[in-house]
């Protein structure tokens, strides 16, 4: 530690700090708006000035500004000195020229950076008695406000954008006191990091869309800290409630996982929890073969009479629910009768990852051991669609070479401007290897175009350089057998080599040979990471429940007297006619949150809760098991699907899950079940956890209205809700401070810290780990004892057919999940299915591109529009914006041309 | 008097080409310095005490010392001459740019050579059209006789000469910003640590200097350390191109010798004011200069002797202002210029200046407050260095702190008066 003096009073920081983090680690309120824990210092606010006295005899001392200071030992500070502090006063002055006053109708107000800021400082009143400069506003799509007015030019928008998530289309425009910071016209901001612009904008220049249509206060709005549901990684999340409404989604800091941000999918696909194809009542179909509501009571007794009219019984889980209601649903039919909710394509590459992981002989890593990874090779995984935070993460990855010349140079990691002008372009080895181009391409060291069946080879050869041991791969071509040369010498000079791969690519055997890349890596003694990317917030979660033993088709194929299916859209996962035949004879029991194909066949429908209207447990693609909390307490029947199904198991007179009455009762049961969720109830405190006696309050304590709300129904007080699962009070009641478990956070608050800055009030250090550990639990840590055996099933080349395409998804992030496509903002960025093929394969059908084409999918006739993508491998056809239809790739089609007139 | 920058200057203004330079001994001090050792070259111009012309007056030789050498040091380095002369009422590099345009580019060669760059580039003031046209004629020429381009002169030493114009912005003329905008970025000055030095132009090893600065190196390296030296009357050694504007009898630029007095420059050079004006005031060294009153006039225009006075050197190019030209108008004039000017990258500069400028505005419009007098004295603090990211505002600062400490009386009477005392005489310069 270095040890400083700052106005007389010891403090310590960390040599490689700059002095404005280590006088927020220190507690200080040192007042800074252009620097950022993700970003680095680049000075120019000059916000964090202070004085530097060069020894105990200087009185004068000069001025720095902190961000920009690395801290050295016996140094002298002062905060406090008048000349710094009226100069601090100053640059607020300076930015309130132009900054309109218009915090009572500005969004940002109330947790406004700017507005902290400006009171750290005391500057209140100005002297400026000229004109204000105006812009003009651009309309930034779907996701993001724009009002230039409020601009303090701050850079941190175009830094992260640009520099940090490898955007385009923002950009500074003119200077002097001009500056304008936006698209070079109108347009939807392209990238997929846009809304973090939301949270690194201190003032209200960039704010949230979606919430704007149903804006409140942060005061006025419960809070729940939330685990995303878009894509497998389980980004933390916060869910701003009010008057039963999702208002909005924001980032909750979790250093080891999402860090500060979330893509735009996690940010803004929330809308399906409060769409009208919400089911908020259980429904059973009557004679009249209508479903119509039915009251609680009911829709358990017509449950109950289900369960015991014999035959058959069924359960299909779902990736997407929670451990909990996969587990109860695995309870009341018992686990030979629970099947997974997966297609039997992806039910086997499930399993192969769930066994790969749970063999612990790999280290999986975290986001943050992404971020530093040295040499990175991502076989078949289109990470900016498929895991977008991934991706960003990869993009900090590599600038790893750049961090390594700015050290040789002396210059401090934190330092932004100067690591950037040593380094240039400087980055640290990247390979990507898929069918079609990605977005991470331009950060690659090599972009590798091949088939599926290609890469996998091309994996498997790369384990054969690293260990001879591994299997090799025979008559591999010669320039597949350099690309794998190159990449293995790579691997092997790397100090923290991280292998991605994942499901989206559809080949089972490319999953084997990144396990098997890695497993070389082992044998070499590297300290490799395996990351193996899963499509659901919990299909990994539900792979280790089952084993992946058994997916449901399998279980469709002998008739059942009643199925009961968990959160899930079964045609997603199979063909329309394989529902049909296996459905047509048996009862269906379906409890989801939202109308689907699959509720309307039901015979009783449960209005399961939504992740905001129960909590519950996921395990995020690093098998983290992470806790998320309701935030929305409605008085209709939605409920947790575990719920209903242990209230069905009571009223069936089934005594399975007797003891369940809190989440805390079925986290233990699942724990005592199945060893390797033995961990599971360390995840979060219990739900009689208190501080001081005192539960959390989910409420701020300046939360307005609760009696006004709803006073068009009673003018009286309503007895608040009970969260009976959590140690959350429902209100504003309760202990809010440091000793809060970071798992329970309901927002990030601290005294004269409105703003989503406050964050650094809640970390040991700051960009760091949340003070008490970062919330989760590694369920799959590596041992080194542990063993895995290398795969063996090599596949051959792949050998295009005449007249027929390999049909690959090319994942989408916007679309391709279920449940963020329902969100309206959501559908606006959507693109419509495409076909994509090489341009030579489009000319030997003699198509052009923006052409319609037809090809048979699943039994059902597909029309997509040709894109030709050049560097697609020959014989292979992309298919994107057809995620519904997934599971049916990778398959064989024949391509045509649409008629003349067709739609 | 001995004027080794303007020697060759015809009378028609023509420049002489390739051959003409030749003849009257162009590109012989490149054939000695390629027999020389870069460190003979580097000790030479160190000795010699040629300090920066561009306004900084840092010491040449150690500028080009401080290149990283031996076998570990990067290969690729590059020389940037910084010829975006846009400092207001400077035009001294325009001269030697559109007159010598051999001397700039044998400088060049020499220069590069010096530091073991391979690339050089002339960075210059978009609108000196003449200028770039002239310089890109004088190196294909330079080129096709073998001077520049692959094995120089058969030395194994090879250069290549890029002449770049800028996309105009005063900023360009800071020398990180320079390089940011060679880069094709946006011109933001550069945080240092690195120095540009170690790391400069796509992170490689770099230098920046003035034209004025390497025209010189040519005669030092032709006629040794101590004759350059004999030519100054201070102990910085070489000439000076000084210049004069306002209302002197005869506006111009001289080569004289570095820290020729001021008032021999004004009386002598410029010929004196023009009938019927006083010199109050000068700014010594262009827009970025604190003014120097008349009692100081007698000051030697050398590095040290100007900053005894409380201003700076500069670019030698002085501004009058007399006693008939309103100081508030004239200051408004330069503080617009920087406000315009300022990158908008930290805040005191891109938001103080143009409050400054309004400030200015309303005074000699008539609608000055006592109180502006605090907010503008308050600024040229806290628009000083170590407040400001770059010495952009501080250099805009100079000229309003002294005009603030003397012409305070004429501020006052702005502002109890409601008009400009001079409104109805020749008026300000804006």
């Amino acid at each position: 530690m270095t040890n400083f003096l700052v106005d007389g009073k010891p403090c310590s920081g960390k040599p490689d700090e700059n002095l404005l983090q280590a006088c927020l680690a220190a507690g200080l309120d040192l007042p800074y708006f252009c620097w950022h824990p993700s970003l680095g210092s680049v000075g120019a606010c000059r916000q964090c000035a202070v004085k530097q006295y060069a020894n105990e005899d200087d009185k004068t001392g000069h001025m720095v500004m902190a961000c920009m200071t690395p801290v050295t030992e016996g140094a002298r500070y002062s905060l406090e000195d008048p000349q710094a502090a009226a100069f601090r006063a100053s640059v607020i002055e300076w930015l309130m020229i132009n900054h309109p006053h218009d915090c009572p109708v500005c969004e940002e107000g109330g947790e406004c950076h700017l507005q902290d800021m400006t009171m750290m400082t005391g500057h209140a009143y100005r002297s400026y008695r000229f004109t204000k400069r105006t812009h003009r506003n651009q309309n930034l799509g779907p996701f993001i406000k724009h009002e230039m007015n409020r601009c303090i030019a701050c850079y941190r928008c175009t830094r992260f954008y640009r520099d940090y998530a490898g955007g385009r289309d923002l950009d500074v425009f003119a200077a002097h006191d001009h500056v304008y910071f936006g698209r070079h016209e109108d347009g939807t901001l392209e990238s997929e990091f846009s809304g973090n612009l939301v949270e690194i904008c201190p003032t209200g220049v960039f704010t949230d869309k979606t919430f704007s249509a149903r804006y409140a206060r942060k005061w006025d709005m419960r809070g729940a800290p939330s685990v995303c549901t878009g894509c497998g990684l389980g980004c933390n999340t916060t869910v701003n409630e009010r008057a039963g409404e999702v208002r909005r989604i924001v980032n909750r800091y979790n250093g080891s996982v999402n860090g500060y941000f979330l893509c735009d999918r996690g940010r803004f696909g929330y809308g399906f929890v409060n769409a009208p194809e919400r089911i908020r009542m259980p429904l059973v179909r009557g004679a009249d073969g209508k479903q119509t509501a039915v009251s609680h009571e009911d829709a358990i007794s017509h449950f109950a009479a289900m369960l015991g009219a014999g035959g058959r019984i069924i359960g299909i889980g779902s990736p997407r629910a929670s451990l909990e209601s996969n587990f109860a649903l695995r309870t009341l039919v018992g686990a030979e009768n629970f099947y997974l909710g997966f297609s039997a394509h992806e039910g086997r590459m499930l399993s192969l990852i769930a066994n790969i992981l749970s063999s612990r002989a790999l280290h999986i890593p975290s986001l943050r051991d992404v971020e530093h990874a040295d040499t990175v090779l991502v076989l078949g995984s289109d990470l900016p669609n498929a895991a977008p935070r991934a991706a960003l993460a990869v993009r900090q990855a590599v600038r790893g070479a750049a961090f390594e010349l700015a050290t040789k140079a002396n210059i401090p990691h934190w330092q932004d401007g100067g690591v950037r002008t040593v380094a240039g372009e400087a980055l640290s080895p990247l390979f990507v290897a898929t069918p079609a181009t990605t977005r991470l391409d331009d950060i690659a060291h090599t972009a590798l175009r091949a088939a599926p069946a290609d890469i996998a080879r091309l994996g498997f050869a790369v384990a054969a350089c690293i260990d001879p041991a591994a299997p090799a791969v025979a008559g591999l071509s010669a320039d597949l057998a350099a690309q794998a040369r190159m990449i293995a010498d790579a691997l092997l000079a790397a100090e923290r080599p991280l292998i991605i791969s994942g499901v989206e690519a559809g080949e089972i055997s490319m999953i084997q040979a990144a396990a098997n890349i890695a497993l070389a890596l082992r044998a070499r003694q590297k300290s490799v990471a395996l990351m193996l990317n899963v499509p659901e917030c919990n299909s990994l979660g539900l792979a280790l429940m089952t084993n992946g033993q058994t997916n449901f088709e399998a279980a469709l194929a002998t008739p059942a007297a009643l199925v009961i299916v968990l959160e899930n859209e079964l045609s997603r996962r199979t063909g329309n006619m394989a529902i049909d035949a296996a459905l047509s004879a048996a009862r269906l029991v379906v409890l989801d949150h939202s109308e689907s194909p699959t509720t309307q066949r039901a015979e009783l429908v449960l209005p399961a809760a939504s992740f905001a209207e129960s909590g519950g447990t996921l395990v995020s693609s690093e098998g983290r098991a992470q806790r998320f909390y309701q935030p929305i307490f409605t008085e209709n029947d939605i409920g947790a699907a575990w719920r209903w199904l242990s209230d069905a198991c009571r009223a069936a007179e089934n005594n399975e899950c007797e003891g369940w009455s809190t989440e805390d009762d079925i986290v233990a049961a699942l724990a005592d079940a199945l060893p390797c969720f033995s961990a599971l109830p360390d995840t979060a405190p219990s739900e009689d956890f208190r501080v001081a006696g005192c539960k959390i309050p989910s409420e701020p304590h300046r939360f307005s209205g609760r009696t006004a709300m709803h006073a068009g129904r009673n003018v009286r007080e309503p007895k608040p809700p009970v969260s009976a699962d959590s140690p959350f009070s429902t209100t504003m009641e309760g202990y809010y401070g440091g000793e809060v478990p970071p798992a329970l956070l309901p927002f990030f608050w601290a005294p004269s810290w409105n703003s989503v800055q406050s964050v650094n009030k809640f970390q040991t250090e700051i960009g760091g780990a949340l003070a008490g550990g970062d919330p989760g639990v590694r369920l799959l840590e590596a041992r080194t004892e542990a063993a895995l055996a290398y795969y063996t099933g090599v596949p051959e080349s792949f050998a295009p057919r005449p007249d027929m395409w390999l049909a690959v998804m090319l994942p989408r992030v916007f679309g391709d999940e279920e449940q963020s496509a329902r969100a309206a903002p959501i559908r606006e960025r959507m693109t419509p299915p495409l076909l994509a093929l090489n341009d030579k394969d489009a000319a030997m059908i003699d198509a052009t591109a923006g052409q319609l084409l037809e090809c048979e999918m699943d039994g059902e006739l597909q029309s997509l529009v040709l894109e030709i993508q050049p560097k697609l491998p020959r014989g292979v056809a992309g298919v994107a914006g057809l995620a519904a239809k997934a599971h049916a790739m990778p398959a064989w089609i024949r391509i045509t041309k649409a008629e003349p007139g067709t739609p | 008097m001995e004027k080794p920058l303007t020697a060759l200057i015809q009378p028609d203004g023509t420049p002489l080409d390739i051959t003409g330079y030749e003849r009257a001994g162009g590109y012989q001090a490149l054939r000695k310095a390629l027999t020389m050792t870069p460190e003979a070259i580097i000790g030479e111009v160190t000795r010699s005490k040629l300090r920066g012309r561009g306004g900084g007056g840092f010491a040449t030789g150690r500028k080009w010392d401080a290149v990283p050498r031996g076998a570990d040091a990067p290969r690729q380095r590059y020389l940037a001459v910084n010829a975006d002369e846009m400092e207001p009422g400077s035009f001294k590099d325009r001269l030697l740019l559109e007159q010598t345009p051999h001397q700039m580019i044998e400088s060049v060669i020499i220069s590069a050579f010096a530091i073991q760059a391979s690339i050089a580039y002339i960075f210059v003031r978009a609108e000196y059209v003449l200028s770039i046209n002239r310089l890109v004629r004088a190196v294909a020429e330079a080129e096709a006789k073998g001077y520049a381009g692959a094995n120089i002169l058969g030395s194994g030493y090879a250069l290549t000469i890029h002449v770049h114009a800028s996309g105009g912005r005063y900023i360009c003329g800071e020398s990180s910003a320079l390089l940011t905008a060679l880069e094709g970025r946006r011109p933001i000055p550069r945080a240092r640590p690195p120095r540009s030095a170690s790391s400069g132009l796509w992170g490689k090893p770099s230098v920046v200097n003035n034209v004025e600065t390497l025209c010189n190196v040519p005669h030092i390296i032709e006629r040794g350390a101590d004759w350059f030296l004999g030519l100054s009357h201070s102990t910085d050694g070489g000439t000076k191109l000084y210049g004069m504007s306002g209302r002197v009898k005869r506006p111009g630029l001289w080569e004289l010798p570095l820290g020729t007095p001021l008032n021999e420059i004004l009386e002598e050079h410029a010929g004196g004011m023009q009938d019927g004006y006083e010199c109050r005031a000068v700014l010594p060294g262009g827009a970025s200069s604190a003014f120097i009153m008349a009692a100081d006039f007698n000051v030697a225009m050398d590095f040290t002797s100007v900053q005894k006075v409380g201003s700076a050197l500069g670019t030698g190019n002085i501004m009058a202002l007399d006693d008939r030209r309103c100081p508030v108008g004239m200051l408004r004039n330069l503080e617009h210029f920087f406000a315009q000017e300022s990158c908008g990258f930290c805040t005191p500069c891109r938001d103080g200046l143009p409050w400054v400028e309004r400030i200015l505005a309303a005074i000699e419009d008539g609608e000055g407050r006592p109180e502006d007098l605090d907010t503008l004295a308050r600024h040229t603090i806290f628009l000083g260095s170590d407040f400001t990211f770059c010495d952009l505002a501080p250099g805009a600062m100079q000229p309003l702190a002294s005009g603030l400490k003397h012409f305070r009386a004429e501020f006052e009477q702005h502002i109890s008066e409601k008009c400009c005392p001079w409104h109805d005489s020749a008026g300000g310069w804006a």
